[in-house]
Protein backbone atom coordinates (compact mmCIF):
# COMPACT_ATOMS: atom_id res chain seq x y z
CA UNK A 1 0.00 0.00 0.00
CA UNK A 2 1.54 3.48 -1.32
CA UNK A 3 1.28 5.69 1.67
CA UNK A 4 -0.44 9.40 1.22
CA UNK A 5 2.15 12.25 -0.11
CA UNK A 6 0.66 15.89 0.69
CA UNK A 7 2.11 19.34 -0.11
CA UNK A 8 2.78 20.74 3.80
CA UNK A 9 5.22 23.81 2.16
CA UNK A 10 6.12 26.11 -0.63
CA UNK A 11 8.48 29.02 -1.09
CA UNK A 12 9.05 31.02 -4.51
CA UNK A 13 11.70 33.91 -5.81
CA UNK A 14 10.19 35.94 -8.34
CA UNK A 15 11.74 35.29 -11.51
CA UNK A 16 13.99 38.01 -12.98
CA UNK A 17 17.92 38.70 -14.11
CA UNK A 18 19.27 38.14 -11.54
CA UNK A 19 22.49 38.60 -11.75
CA UNK A 20 23.59 39.25 -7.98
CA UNK A 21 22.14 35.82 -7.17
CA UNK A 22 23.91 32.60 -7.55
CA UNK A 23 22.61 29.24 -7.50
CA UNK A 24 22.86 29.04 -3.88
CA UNK A 25 21.52 31.54 -3.21
CA UNK A 26 17.83 31.29 -4.91
CA UNK A 27 17.87 27.41 -3.84
CA UNK A 28 18.26 28.67 -0.17
CA UNK A 29 15.61 31.91 -0.60
CA UNK A 30 12.82 29.53 -1.91
CA UNK A 31 13.72 26.47 0.07
CA UNK A 32 13.83 28.05 3.67
CA UNK A 33 10.73 30.39 2.75
CA UNK A 34 8.61 26.55 1.91
CA UNK A 35 10.44 25.15 5.37
CA UNK A 36 9.14 27.85 7.58
CA UNK A 37 5.80 27.39 5.79
CA UNK A 38 5.61 24.13 6.44
CA UNK A 39 6.66 24.61 10.28
CA UNK A 40 10.42 23.81 10.18
CA UNK A 41 9.91 20.02 9.77
CA UNK A 42 13.21 17.90 9.87
CA UNK A 43 13.74 16.33 6.16
CA UNK A 44 15.10 13.13 5.18
CA UNK A 45 15.72 13.81 1.63
CA UNK A 46 16.44 16.90 -0.91
CA UNK A 47 15.72 16.66 -4.35
CA UNK A 48 16.69 19.59 -6.82
CA UNK A 49 15.23 19.77 -9.96
CA UNK A 50 17.74 21.34 -12.60
CA UNK A 51 18.90 21.60 -16.34
CA UNK A 52 21.39 23.48 -17.09
CA UNK A 53 24.42 24.22 -14.19
CA UNK A 54 26.65 21.68 -16.00
CA UNK A 55 26.42 24.34 -18.90
CA UNK A 56 26.25 27.08 -17.18
CA UNK A 57 27.73 26.60 -13.58
CA UNK A 58 30.19 24.17 -14.40
CA UNK A 59 28.73 22.46 -11.52
CA UNK A 60 27.52 18.53 -11.27
CA UNK A 61 27.14 17.15 -7.92
CA UNK A 62 24.35 19.91 -7.38
CA UNK A 63 22.64 18.45 -4.81
CA UNK A 64 24.60 17.83 -2.42
CA UNK A 65 26.26 21.29 -2.64
CA UNK A 66 22.77 23.09 -2.00
CA UNK A 67 21.68 21.12 0.92
CA UNK A 68 24.65 22.02 2.61
CA UNK A 69 23.11 25.85 2.33
CA UNK A 70 20.48 24.57 4.07
CA UNK A 71 20.56 23.80 8.17
CA UNK A 72 20.61 20.11 9.31
CA UNK A 73 20.82 18.30 6.23
CA UNK A 74 24.56 17.04 6.45
CA UNK A 75 23.95 13.38 6.36
CA UNK A 76 21.12 13.45 4.66
CA UNK A 77 20.24 12.16 1.41
CA UNK A 78 20.47 14.98 -1.87
CA UNK A 79 19.51 14.02 -4.97
CA UNK A 80 19.69 15.89 -8.07
CA UNK A 81 17.11 15.28 -10.63
CA UNK A 82 17.74 16.28 -14.73
CA UNK A 83 14.77 15.83 -17.45
CA UNK A 84 15.61 18.49 -19.70
CA UNK A 85 12.76 21.71 -19.30
CA UNK A 86 11.13 18.79 -17.55
CA UNK A 87 13.56 19.09 -14.32
CA UNK A 88 11.46 20.70 -11.90
CA UNK A 89 8.36 18.29 -12.16
CA UNK A 90 10.31 15.30 -12.32
CA UNK A 91 12.34 16.08 -9.44
CA UNK A 92 8.58 16.23 -7.78
CA UNK A 93 7.98 12.81 -8.77
CA UNK A 94 11.16 12.02 -7.25
CA UNK A 95 10.49 13.05 -4.12
CA UNK A 96 6.99 11.89 -4.20
CA UNK A 97 7.91 8.73 -5.18
CA UNK A 98 10.76 8.43 -1.83
CA UNK A 99 7.59 8.49 0.65
CA UNK A 100 5.23 6.74 -1.55
CA UNK A 101 7.49 3.70 -1.42
CA UNK A 102 8.61 4.27 2.30
CA UNK A 103 12.45 5.46 1.56
CA UNK A 104 11.41 8.78 3.48
CA UNK A 105 8.88 10.57 5.45
CA UNK A 106 9.53 14.30 5.04
CA UNK A 107 11.28 15.47 1.71
CA UNK A 108 12.22 19.08 0.53
CA UNK A 109 11.87 18.94 -3.17
CA UNK A 110 13.65 22.28 -5.32
CA UNK A 111 14.32 23.55 -9.06
CA UNK A 112 16.56 25.96 -9.44
CA UNK A 113 17.89 27.72 -12.91
CA UNK A 114 20.56 30.15 -13.61
CA UNK A 115 19.40 31.08 -17.25
CA UNK A 116 21.15 34.78 -17.68
CA UNK A 117 24.81 33.55 -16.66
CA UNK A 118 25.78 34.04 -20.40
CA UNK A 119 24.94 35.70 -23.56
CA UNK A 120 21.07 34.60 -24.78
CA UNK A 121 22.48 32.95 -28.14
CA UNK A 122 24.46 30.33 -25.52
CA UNK A 123 21.38 30.30 -23.16
CA UNK A 124 19.20 29.38 -26.24
CA UNK A 125 21.84 26.74 -27.03
CA UNK A 126 21.91 25.18 -23.89
CA UNK A 127 18.04 25.43 -23.47
CA UNK A 128 18.22 23.57 -26.82
CA UNK A 129 19.53 20.79 -25.45
CA UNK A 130 15.82 19.60 -24.30
CA UNK A 131 15.80 18.43 -28.16
CA UNK A 132 18.28 16.00 -30.73
CA UNK A 133 21.81 17.18 -30.44
CA UNK A 134 23.06 15.04 -33.25
CA UNK A 135 19.96 15.07 -35.60
CA UNK A 136 18.42 18.76 -34.85
CA UNK A 137 20.62 20.97 -32.92
CA UNK A 138 23.62 19.96 -35.31
CA UNK A 139 21.59 21.59 -38.30
CA UNK A 140 21.30 24.85 -36.41
CA UNK A 141 17.83 24.55 -35.16
CA UNK A 142 16.98 25.61 -31.62
CA UNK A 143 14.05 24.92 -28.68
CA UNK A 144 12.09 27.59 -30.66
CA UNK A 145 13.27 27.13 -34.27
CA UNK A 146 11.61 23.52 -34.17
CA UNK A 147 8.13 24.55 -32.28
CA UNK A 148 7.79 27.30 -35.09
CA UNK A 149 7.68 24.47 -37.61
CA UNK A 150 5.02 23.02 -35.42
CA UNK A 151 3.11 26.49 -35.10
CA UNK A 152 3.05 27.05 -39.01
CA UNK A 153 1.91 23.10 -39.65
CA UNK A 154 -0.95 23.71 -37.05
CA UNK A 155 -1.91 27.13 -38.57
CA UNK A 156 -2.44 25.21 -41.90
CA UNK A 157 -3.94 22.49 -40.95
CA UNK A 158 -6.51 23.74 -39.00
CA UNK A 159 -6.90 26.89 -40.86
CA UNK A 160 -5.96 29.25 -37.99
CA UNK A 161 -4.59 32.58 -38.38
CA UNK A 162 -2.40 34.94 -36.34
CA UNK A 163 -5.20 36.98 -34.57
CA UNK A 164 -6.50 33.56 -32.83
CA UNK A 165 -3.34 32.21 -32.34
CA UNK A 166 -2.28 35.70 -30.30
CA UNK A 167 -5.02 34.97 -27.54
CA UNK A 168 -2.71 32.47 -25.79
CA UNK A 169 -0.28 35.29 -25.14
CA UNK A 170 -2.81 37.92 -24.38
CA UNK A 171 -4.32 35.89 -21.42
CA UNK A 172 -1.26 34.78 -20.28
CA UNK A 173 0.23 38.13 -19.67
CA UNK A 174 -3.40 39.06 -18.52
CA UNK A 175 -2.92 36.39 -15.75
CA UNK A 176 0.89 37.32 -15.09
CA UNK A 177 0.04 40.99 -14.14
CA UNK A 178 -1.38 39.97 -10.94
CA UNK A 179 1.75 37.46 -10.06
CA UNK A 180 3.80 39.19 -7.71
CA UNK A 181 6.23 36.30 -8.76
CA UNK A 182 5.90 36.47 -12.56
CA UNK A 183 8.65 37.73 -14.53
CA UNK A 184 6.76 39.74 -16.90
CA UNK A 185 4.04 41.29 -15.01
CA UNK A 186 2.55 43.83 -18.09
CA UNK A 187 -0.66 43.11 -19.90
CA UNK A 188 -0.27 43.05 -23.56
CA UNK A 189 -2.72 43.06 -26.61
CA UNK A 190 -3.27 41.03 -29.83
CA UNK A 191 -1.45 43.82 -31.64
CA UNK A 192 0.94 44.11 -29.72
CA UNK A 193 1.76 40.30 -29.80
CA UNK A 194 1.41 40.37 -33.88
CA UNK A 195 4.16 43.20 -34.39
CA UNK A 196 6.64 41.94 -32.03
CA UNK A 197 9.58 41.16 -33.29
CA UNK A 198 10.29 38.07 -35.08
CA UNK A 199 12.07 35.22 -33.29
CA UNK A 200 11.36 32.18 -35.57
CA UNK A 201 8.96 32.67 -38.05
CA UNK A 202 6.07 32.55 -37.40
CA UNK A 203 6.97 32.07 -33.98
CA UNK A 204 7.36 36.10 -32.46
CA UNK A 205 8.74 37.42 -29.33
CA UNK A 206 5.65 37.65 -26.92
CA UNK A 207 4.52 34.02 -28.07
CA UNK A 208 8.08 32.73 -26.68
CA UNK A 209 8.84 32.63 -22.71
CA UNK A 210 11.58 34.72 -21.38
CA UNK A 211 15.04 33.60 -20.24
CA UNK A 212 15.08 34.58 -16.65
CA UNK A 213 16.46 33.40 -13.25
CA UNK A 214 14.54 31.56 -10.31
CA UNK A 215 13.82 28.89 -7.27
CA UNK A 216 10.91 27.52 -6.25
CA UNK A 217 10.89 24.68 -3.68
CA UNK A 218 7.99 22.50 -1.99
CA UNK A 219 7.80 20.25 0.95
CA UNK A 220 6.39 17.15 0.74
CA UNK A 221 5.24 14.68 3.28
CA UNK A 222 4.22 11.42 4.42
CA UNK A 223 0.31 11.54 6.42
CA UNK A 224 1.68 10.72 9.54
CA UNK A 225 4.57 13.46 9.10
CA UNK A 226 2.18 15.67 7.52
CA UNK A 227 0.35 15.28 11.23
CA UNK A 228 -2.91 18.13 11.33
CA UNK A 229 -1.45 20.63 9.45
CA UNK A 230 -4.96 22.39 8.12
CA UNK A 231 -3.36 23.89 4.91
CA UNK A 232 -2.13 20.16 3.62
CA UNK A 233 -2.75 19.07 -0.20
CA UNK A 234 -2.78 16.04 -1.49
CA UNK A 235 -1.15 14.32 -4.46
CA UNK A 236 -3.96 12.60 -6.03
CA UNK A 237 -1.81 11.36 -8.89
CA UNK A 238 1.46 11.22 -10.43
CA UNK A 239 2.55 9.96 -13.90
CA UNK A 240 5.63 9.88 -16.19
CA UNK A 241 5.25 9.14 -20.28
CA UNK A 242 8.37 9.74 -23.25
CA UNK A 243 8.05 10.02 -26.90
CA UNK A 244 10.79 10.84 -29.52
CA UNK A 245 13.43 13.12 -28.92
CA UNK A 246 12.89 14.43 -32.00
CA UNK A 247 9.39 15.98 -34.06
CA UNK A 248 10.45 14.36 -37.39
CA UNK A 249 10.17 10.83 -35.90
CA UNK A 250 6.56 11.39 -34.47
CA UNK A 251 3.62 10.00 -36.53
CA UNK A 252 1.79 12.76 -36.37
CA UNK A 253 3.73 16.12 -35.01
CA UNK A 254 0.63 17.72 -33.84
CA UNK A 255 0.02 15.42 -30.78
CA UNK A 256 1.74 15.20 -27.80
CA UNK A 257 1.44 11.58 -27.04
CA UNK A 258 3.76 11.71 -23.83
CA UNK A 259 1.20 14.16 -22.20
CA UNK A 260 -1.80 12.38 -23.61
CA UNK A 261 -0.18 8.67 -22.08
CA UNK A 262 0.52 10.50 -18.92
CA UNK A 263 -2.86 11.87 -18.87
CA UNK A 264 -4.33 9.24 -19.38
CA UNK A 265 -2.64 7.31 -16.19
CA UNK A 266 -3.30 10.14 -13.99
CA UNK A 267 -6.64 11.19 -14.58
CA UNK A 268 -7.09 6.98 -14.10
CA UNK A 269 -5.27 6.85 -10.94
CA UNK A 270 -7.26 9.82 -9.63
CA UNK A 271 -10.32 8.88 -10.31
CA UNK A 272 -11.19 11.51 -12.42
CA UNK A 273 -11.77 12.63 -15.71
CA UNK A 274 -10.56 16.22 -17.25
CA UNK A 275 -13.53 18.18 -17.19
CA UNK A 276 -13.28 17.45 -13.06
CA UNK A 277 -10.44 19.59 -12.90
CA UNK A 278 -10.84 23.29 -11.88
CA UNK A 279 -6.76 24.61 -11.73
CA UNK A 280 -4.57 23.63 -14.26
CA UNK A 281 -0.70 24.77 -15.17
CA UNK A 282 0.81 23.60 -18.28
CA UNK A 283 3.92 24.44 -19.88
CA UNK A 284 3.43 26.82 -22.73
CA UNK A 285 7.31 27.53 -24.36
CA UNK A 286 5.93 29.09 -27.15
CA UNK A 287 2.38 29.40 -28.05
CA UNK A 288 1.85 26.13 -30.06
CA UNK A 289 3.40 24.25 -27.04
CA UNK A 290 0.26 25.77 -24.71
CA UNK A 291 -1.98 24.71 -27.39
CA UNK A 292 -1.15 20.84 -27.95
CA UNK A 293 -0.70 20.70 -24.17
CA UNK A 294 -4.57 21.71 -23.87
CA UNK A 295 -5.44 19.27 -26.39
CA UNK A 296 -3.30 16.81 -24.97
CA UNK A 297 -4.90 16.85 -21.88
CA UNK A 298 -8.36 16.07 -22.99
CA UNK A 299 -9.33 20.00 -22.69
CA UNK A 300 -9.87 20.71 -26.03
CA UNK A 301 -10.57 19.05 -28.94
CA UNK A 302 -7.69 18.50 -31.36
CA UNK A 303 -7.28 21.55 -33.73
CA UNK A 304 -9.67 23.85 -31.44
CA UNK A 305 -7.79 25.06 -28.59
CA UNK A 306 -6.91 28.39 -30.34
CA UNK A 307 -10.47 29.14 -31.15
CA UNK A 308 -11.27 27.97 -27.54
CA UNK A 309 -8.97 30.46 -25.73
CA UNK A 310 -10.02 33.09 -28.41
CA UNK A 311 -13.78 32.72 -27.06
CA UNK A 312 -12.67 33.45 -23.83
CA UNK A 313 -12.47 29.60 -22.38
CA UNK A 314 -9.52 28.64 -20.01
CA UNK A 315 -9.55 32.06 -17.41
CA UNK A 316 -9.88 33.00 -13.65
CA UNK A 317 -14.05 32.30 -14.10
CA UNK A 318 -13.39 28.74 -16.53
CA UNK A 319 -13.23 25.41 -15.74
CA UNK A 320 -10.67 24.93 -15.71
CA UNK A 321 -8.89 28.44 -15.27
CA UNK A 322 -5.35 27.22 -16.77
CA UNK A 323 -2.52 28.93 -16.14
CA UNK A 324 -3.33 31.92 -13.52
CA UNK A 325 0.04 32.34 -13.00
CA UNK A 326 1.03 34.03 -16.57
CA UNK A 327 2.15 30.12 -17.67
CA UNK A 328 6.12 29.81 -19.12
CA UNK A 329 4.93 32.63 -21.18
CA UNK A 330 4.80 35.41 -18.90
CA UNK A 331 5.49 33.84 -15.03
CA UNK A 332 9.02 32.72 -17.12
CA UNK A 333 10.76 29.55 -17.54
CA UNK A 334 13.58 28.98 -15.55
CA UNK A 335 14.03 25.79 -17.08
CA UNK A 336 14.44 23.29 -14.47
CA UNK A 337 12.84 25.27 -12.05
CA UNK A 338 10.09 25.66 -13.99
CA UNK A 339 7.93 22.78 -12.99
CA UNK A 340 8.26 23.47 -9.08
CA UNK A 341 6.83 26.44 -9.20
CA UNK A 342 3.84 24.63 -11.37
CA UNK A 343 3.78 22.00 -8.15
CA UNK A 344 3.78 24.97 -5.96
CA UNK A 345 1.10 26.90 -7.76
CA UNK A 346 -1.45 24.61 -7.68
CA UNK A 347 -1.05 23.53 -4.13
CA UNK A 348 -1.35 27.30 -2.86
CA UNK A 349 -4.59 27.71 -5.72
CA UNK A 350 -6.19 24.44 -3.70
CA UNK A 351 -5.47 25.94 -0.36
CA UNK A 352 -7.23 29.15 -1.69
CA UNK A 353 -3.80 31.78 -0.85
CA UNK A 354 -2.47 31.79 -4.66
CA UNK A 355 -1.35 35.55 -4.28
CA UNK A 356 -2.71 36.15 -7.85
CA UNK A 357 -5.78 35.49 -9.68
CA UNK A 358 -7.32 32.55 -8.06
CA UNK A 359 -9.53 29.74 -9.49
CA UNK A 360 -13.14 29.81 -8.29
CA UNK A 361 -13.15 27.67 -4.84
CA UNK A 362 -11.07 24.69 -7.01
CA UNK A 363 -10.96 21.22 -5.21
CA UNK A 364 -8.74 19.51 -8.18
CA UNK A 365 -5.89 20.67 -9.53
CA UNK A 366 -3.16 19.40 -12.22
CA UNK A 367 0.73 20.26 -13.22
CA UNK A 368 1.58 19.20 -16.55
CA UNK A 369 5.37 19.24 -17.19
CA UNK A 370 6.58 18.56 -20.54
CA UNK A 371 11.45 18.21 -21.76
CA UNK A 372 11.97 19.92 -24.97
CA UNK A 373 8.75 19.14 -27.17
CA UNK A 374 7.53 16.32 -25.70
CA UNK A 375 9.81 14.32 -25.14
CA UNK A 376 9.12 14.01 -21.69
CA UNK A 377 5.79 14.49 -19.47
CA UNK A 378 5.19 14.34 -15.80
CA UNK A 379 2.17 15.20 -14.59
CA UNK A 380 0.85 15.91 -10.95
CA UNK A 381 -2.77 16.11 -9.78
CA UNK A 382 -3.70 17.70 -6.39
CA UNK A 383 -7.05 17.35 -4.09
CA UNK A 384 -8.01 19.87 -1.67
CA UNK B 1 30.64 26.51 -25.82
CA UNK B 2 31.06 25.12 -29.71
CA UNK B 3 32.45 21.64 -28.54
CA UNK B 4 32.72 19.88 -32.29
CA UNK B 5 34.05 16.58 -31.74
CA UNK B 6 35.57 14.35 -34.42
CA UNK B 7 34.34 11.17 -33.06
CA UNK B 8 30.59 12.16 -32.81
CA UNK B 9 30.40 13.91 -36.06
CA UNK B 10 32.34 10.89 -37.68
CA UNK B 11 30.42 7.89 -37.05
CA UNK B 12 27.61 9.73 -38.23
CA UNK B 13 28.82 9.78 -41.37
CA UNK B 14 26.09 7.48 -43.56
CA UNK B 15 23.15 10.06 -41.74
CA UNK B 16 24.84 13.49 -42.59
CA UNK B 17 26.37 12.80 -46.28
CA UNK B 18 25.03 9.59 -47.75
CA UNK B 19 21.26 9.91 -45.96
CA UNK B 20 21.34 6.64 -44.45
CA UNK B 21 18.07 5.12 -42.68
CA UNK B 22 16.70 1.91 -42.09
CA UNK B 23 13.76 -0.25 -43.53
CA UNK B 24 11.99 -2.57 -41.24
CA UNK B 25 11.91 -5.60 -42.77
CA UNK B 26 8.49 -6.51 -40.93
CA UNK B 27 6.48 -3.66 -41.15
CA UNK B 28 8.05 -2.06 -44.24
CA UNK B 29 8.38 1.27 -43.20
CA UNK B 30 11.37 3.84 -42.98
CA UNK B 31 13.01 5.84 -40.75
CA UNK B 32 15.93 8.46 -40.13
CA UNK B 33 18.50 8.44 -38.73
CA UNK B 34 19.81 4.89 -38.38
CA UNK B 35 18.57 2.57 -35.28
CA UNK B 36 19.03 -0.41 -33.80
CA UNK B 37 15.39 -0.80 -33.73
CA UNK B 38 12.48 0.31 -35.95
CA UNK B 39 10.76 3.46 -34.45
CA UNK B 40 7.55 1.87 -35.82
CA UNK B 41 6.95 -1.46 -34.65
CA UNK B 42 9.79 -2.25 -32.31
CA UNK B 43 11.55 -4.98 -34.85
CA UNK B 44 14.95 -5.50 -34.28
CA UNK B 45 14.92 -6.83 -37.80
CA UNK B 46 16.20 -3.79 -39.94
CA UNK B 47 18.67 -3.01 -43.00
CA UNK B 48 20.50 0.22 -43.81
CA UNK B 49 19.31 1.98 -47.38
CA UNK B 50 19.97 5.39 -48.78
CA UNK B 51 17.25 7.11 -48.47
CA UNK B 52 15.66 9.44 -51.78
CA UNK B 53 17.43 12.91 -51.52
CA UNK B 54 14.20 14.83 -52.97
CA UNK B 55 10.91 15.09 -51.02
CA UNK B 56 8.85 18.16 -50.14
CA UNK B 57 8.52 20.59 -47.37
CA UNK B 58 5.73 19.83 -44.74
CA UNK B 59 7.06 23.05 -42.85
CA UNK B 60 9.88 25.60 -42.31
CA UNK B 61 10.46 28.73 -39.78
CA UNK B 62 13.11 31.22 -40.47
CA UNK B 63 15.17 31.59 -37.74
CA UNK B 64 16.50 35.28 -36.55
CA UNK B 65 17.22 34.15 -32.67
CA UNK B 66 20.41 32.19 -33.91
CA UNK B 67 22.03 29.68 -31.40
CA UNK B 68 25.89 30.02 -30.75
CA UNK B 69 27.63 28.86 -33.89
CA UNK B 70 25.37 29.61 -36.46
CA UNK B 71 25.50 33.44 -36.80
CA UNK B 72 26.93 32.86 -40.36
CA UNK B 73 23.48 31.09 -41.48
CA UNK B 74 21.37 34.13 -39.84
CA UNK B 75 18.61 33.82 -40.70
CA UNK B 76 18.74 30.34 -40.49
CA UNK B 77 16.05 28.30 -42.70
CA UNK B 78 15.02 24.88 -41.40
CA UNK B 79 12.38 22.87 -42.71
CA UNK B 80 10.88 19.60 -41.55
CA UNK B 81 11.11 17.45 -44.86
CA UNK B 82 9.66 14.27 -46.46
CA UNK B 83 11.31 12.41 -48.56
CA UNK B 84 9.72 10.97 -51.48
CA UNK B 85 9.61 7.34 -49.64
CA UNK B 86 7.77 8.83 -46.80
CA UNK B 87 10.53 9.30 -44.36
CA UNK B 88 10.52 12.33 -42.55
CA UNK B 89 13.64 14.58 -41.13
CA UNK B 90 14.34 18.26 -39.59
CA UNK B 91 17.27 19.81 -42.04
CA UNK B 92 18.63 23.36 -42.85
CA UNK B 93 17.45 24.56 -45.83
CA UNK B 94 20.36 26.59 -48.61
CA UNK B 95 20.48 28.33 -51.69
CA UNK B 96 17.37 29.79 -51.30
CA UNK B 97 15.70 33.11 -49.80
CA UNK B 98 12.86 33.48 -46.74
CA UNK B 99 10.48 34.78 -49.19
CA UNK B 100 10.80 31.60 -51.34
CA UNK B 101 9.77 29.43 -48.86
CA UNK B 102 6.21 27.41 -49.27
CA UNK B 103 4.68 24.48 -47.42
CA UNK B 104 4.62 21.35 -49.93
CA UNK B 105 7.50 22.76 -52.46
CA UNK B 106 10.16 20.44 -53.61
CA UNK B 107 13.67 19.82 -51.97
CA UNK B 108 16.70 18.04 -53.27
CA UNK B 109 19.49 17.31 -50.60
CA UNK B 110 22.84 19.00 -51.37
CA UNK B 111 26.18 18.59 -49.48
CA UNK B 112 26.93 21.99 -47.35
CA UNK B 113 29.14 23.27 -44.59
CA UNK B 114 26.99 23.30 -41.09
CA UNK B 115 29.21 24.29 -38.27
CA UNK B 116 32.46 25.38 -37.85
CA UNK B 117 34.44 25.50 -34.42
CA UNK B 118 36.41 28.69 -34.32
CA UNK B 119 38.43 26.75 -31.63
CA UNK B 120 39.55 24.05 -32.65
CA UNK B 121 39.13 24.79 -36.08
CA UNK B 122 36.92 22.00 -37.19
CA UNK B 123 34.91 22.32 -40.68
CA UNK B 124 31.57 20.06 -40.31
CA UNK B 125 29.77 19.09 -43.62
CA UNK B 126 26.47 17.56 -43.90
CA UNK B 127 23.12 17.57 -46.74
CA UNK B 128 21.32 20.06 -46.30
CA UNK B 129 18.24 20.83 -48.98
CA UNK B 130 17.61 23.16 -51.74
CA UNK B 131 14.89 23.84 -53.76
CA UNK B 132 14.28 21.09 -56.26
CA UNK B 133 15.94 22.05 -59.67
CA UNK B 134 14.57 19.26 -62.42
CA UNK B 135 17.65 18.72 -64.71
CA UNK B 136 19.51 20.96 -62.97
CA UNK B 137 23.21 21.03 -62.42
CA UNK B 138 24.40 17.86 -60.44
CA UNK B 139 26.40 17.51 -57.32
ZN1 LIG C 1 8.93 -1.87 -38.16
Amino acid sequence: MESKVYVIGVGLTRIARLYDKGLTDLFAEASLKALEDAGWPEVDAVVVGSMLPSIHNEQSSLASLLAQSLPYTRGKMAVGVEDADNSGLAAVIKGYSLIASGLAKTVLVAGVEKMTEYPSAMAIRALSQACNAQHELFHGATLISLQALLMRLYMNTYGIDRDTMSAWPVLMHSNASENPYAQLRFKVTKEQVASSMMVSDPIRLLDSSPIGDGAAAIVLAASDAAGSRNNAVEIAAVAQASDTVGIAYREDPLRLLAAEKAARTAYEKAGIKARDLDVVELHDTTTILGLLGLEALGLSPRGKAAVMVDEGEFSSKSKPSVNLSGGLKARGHPAGATGVYQAAEIALQLRGDYPGRRAPDPEMGLALGLGGLGSTASIIVMRR
Amino acid sequence: MVRLSISRHWREKGAYYRLEGIECLDCGKRSYPPAPVCPHCGSRNVRRVKLPRTGRLLSYTITYSIPEGFREYAPVMLGLIELDDGTRLVSQLTDTKPEELRENMRVEAVLRRVQVDGEYGLIHYALKFRPHRPGGRKE
